[in-house]
């Protein structure tokens, strides 16, 4: 069958999964147009909820990249912290890494034939 | 005369040509060049195709260079190859083909990206005499003459990265750095040539390899060759240059940098399965390869997570994603000597990496092109500077959405497939290997999100108001890459089974590479 990747174990077909998602997909829209009728475009409904407080400026909402995943570097601080460090932009240490990598390569090719 | 039998040295002679000519075509019109150049790459292209069909349906293709005949490897009278020769197999070929369509669509992107600057002329011979070299590398049947290329590609390379100009401190610098450890890496791969030479007299690959003894200096020298060609790969910890170049350098450049890298890959696994082969221990040397596989793909993937610089961020994914072609054939290599494994998961592995280093090729490529086209528009690569770039560059966050979907390894884009391949092979060699995989994966995920988010969503900003679509031609080479990417997604059984399954087959049988110019000797 055309699509069809034997991967050893089993085998995968891109083909039947689009034909699923766009038959899924068909179903999903099919339910959701027997939902809510009430709904008004640019009505008071597509505002958003803030408990009360005043929407802030459009411009002023969006979340920038340093503020995404900010939980997730603090949390792995101790990882990153030594990692970051090790990226010092010297040329020495770029020279220096590869001298310390052929030297343990060729220790291990030595030692283990 | 018959030209088809010339296939091999026009692939690169219509390109060094194009390069030598172009300073000439660029005194008498600018503009003209980047077309020029655009049409040499596309002949090369088409050669390229002709000369893989050729391959995959006859076998392994010899062009001798100065010989009577461009086949005649082994002059009478000797039991050894003397000339230069170029040995192209199914691996090679491979190789070609990502060389060729990468630096084709690159030129093709040139035209708007680099329009505008001075120095046209110096860009596109730069461009293509990498792309020679990147050739050479692939085709290339010598060792010296292998390292004459990977020195043209250094060169180019160099001269490129610092393109965007002399006055601004940055891409000099990474220029500087490349310059500095491409040296040292050309110096040490020459002293493990001078190894060779001396040890058996011959230059040619598949000559030492009939030859090869394992002995002390060939170990000397698969050490220093591993290391070197994994430090031009990318390979962690060696990878500190990547970011500093690929984010310097201009965004078509760039992607042809990717397919550059690539191809020391490629020398890489030449090296270890068609000159060594089973005389070196496979288990360890594959596991070495493995560690670099883990290292890069989950070091890459999480300093990529924090970079705020677009173009940095994807430098690191292009080092964890060149983590699972190192997984993958190191797999394969490990169980090399173990007929059973191999044939049960090792050559699925094999096939894994080696699609993967096509995929990546095409949707990193792409996505290097997009953050070209932010740059482009927005003149900036800090990602907190940017966002709601969607309102204004449709076509672009299309292909954004495509590229970022395959690195993810989500299906049904060609990064999946790929993906596929290498967890459920590697995962039969050791369960922990393709687990790790499949959180890189998730982390690769998580921080396209991020890039998704912070440039193409959020509310239009005032300061990108006069923000537009590129011009057609940067479409055109984004637009064509996608559709390549969804493609070898949705049909790639057609790829794996016609152009990576020999790949692999023509690493791992080593005997057909040495005799396709020994003659069986």
């Amino acid at each position: 069958m055309l699509g069809l990747l034997e991967t050893g174990s089993g085998f995968w077909s891109a083909v039947v999964w689009v034909i699923l998602v766009l038959v899924i997909g068909s179903i999903v829209y099919y339910i959701r147009n027997k939902g809510e009728k009430s709904y008004k475009k640019n009505t008071e409904q597509d505002k958003p909820f803030i408990s009360g407080n005043p929407e802030k400026a459009k411009e002023g909402s969006h979340i920038s990249a340093s503020h995404i995943y900010w939980g997730f570097t603090e949390a792995l601080k101790g990882y990153y912290n030594p990692l970051v460090k090790m990226h010092t932009g010297d040329i020495n240490d770029y020279s220096g890494w590869m001298v310390i990598i052929t030297v343990v390569i060729l220790i291990i090719v030595g030692v283990r034939g | 005369m018959n030209l088809s039998n010339h296939t091999p040295i026009l692939i690169l002679a219509v390109p060094l040509l194009a390069a030598f000519l172009i300073p000439i075509i660029g005194k008498i019109n600018k503009k003209a060049t980047g077309i020029f150049a655009t049409l040499a790459l596309g002949l090369s292209l088409v050669l390229t195709i002709i000369l893989a069909v050729k391959i995959l349906s006859v076998g392994p293709q010899i062009y001798v260079f100065g010989a009577k005949s461009s086949l005649l490897t082994l002059p009478s009278g000797l039991k050894f190859p003397i000339r230069i020769m170029f040995q192209i197999d199914a691996m090679g070929i491979f190789m070609g083909l990502i060389t060729a369509l990468v630096s084709f669509l690159g030129a093709i992107y040139s035209l708007a990206f680099i329009d505008k600057k001075d120095g046209s002329d110096s860009y596109y011979s730069l461009l293509l005499l990498l792309t020679v070299s990147m050739f050479g590398m692939e085709f290339t049947g010598d060792l010296f003459n292998f390292f004459v290329f990977l020195e043209i590609a250094s060169m180019a390379s160099v001269s490129l990265i610092c393109y965007r100009g002399t006055d601004l401190g940055e891409p000099v610098e990474a220029g500087f750095k490349y310059m500095v450890v491409s040296s040292i890496a050309a110096l040490m791969v020459l002293f493990a040539i001078g190894i060779f030479y001396g040890e058996y007299d011959v230059l040619n690959i598949a000559a030492i390899a009939s030859v090869v003894k394992y002995s002390q200096l060939d170990k000397i020298a698969l050490g220093i060759l591993v290391s070197v060609l994994a430090m031009k790969a990318g390979a962690v910890p060696m990878h500190m240059w990547t970011p500093d170049a690929y984010s310097e350098a201009p965004a078509p450049i760039t992607m042809i940098l990717v397919a550059a890298s690539q191809a020391s890959l490629y020398a890489i696994f030449r090296v270890v399965f068609s000159l060594y082969n089973i005389t070196l221990n496979t288990l360890a040397v594959g596991w070495i390869i493995i560690i670099f596989g883990l290292l890069s793909m989950f070091i890459g993937v999480t300093m990529a997570i924090i970079q705020k610089d677009i173009n940095r961020l994807m430098a690191y994914h292009a080092i964890s994603q060149t983590g699972y072609m190192f997984l993958g054939v190191g797999v394969g290599l490990a169980v090399l000597a173990n007929p059973t494994a191999l044939q049960r998961y090792g050559i699925t592995a094999m096939e894994g990496g080696i699609f993967h280093i096509m995929n990546h090729a095409m949707y990193k490529g792409l996505l290097f092109l997009t953050a070209g086209a932010l740059f482009f528009r927005t003149g900036t690569r800090n990602l907190d500077k940017m966002g709601g770039l969607a309102h204004y560059m449709k076509y672009t966050t299309i292909f954004f959405i495509i590229g970022a979907a395959a690195i993810a390894g989500l299906p049904p884009f060609n990064g999946f497939a790929s993906k596929l391949l290498i967890y459920e092979s590697v995962y039969k060699f050791n369960p922990l290997l393709s687990i790790i995989a499949m959180l890189v994966s998730i982390l690769t995920l998580a921080s396209f999100v991020k890039v998704f988010h912070s440039a193409f969503l959020g509310p239009k900003l005032p300061q990108f108001k006069e923000v537009k679509e590129v011009p057609r031609s940067m479409v055109f080479a984004m637009a064509v890459l996608s559709c390549i990417i969804i493609f070898f997604g949705l049909f790639p059984d057609l790829i794996v089974k016609n152009l990576v399954h020999p790949a692999v087959m023509s690493l791992i049988e080593q005997f057909k590479y040495t005799s396709t110019v020994l003659g069986g000797m």
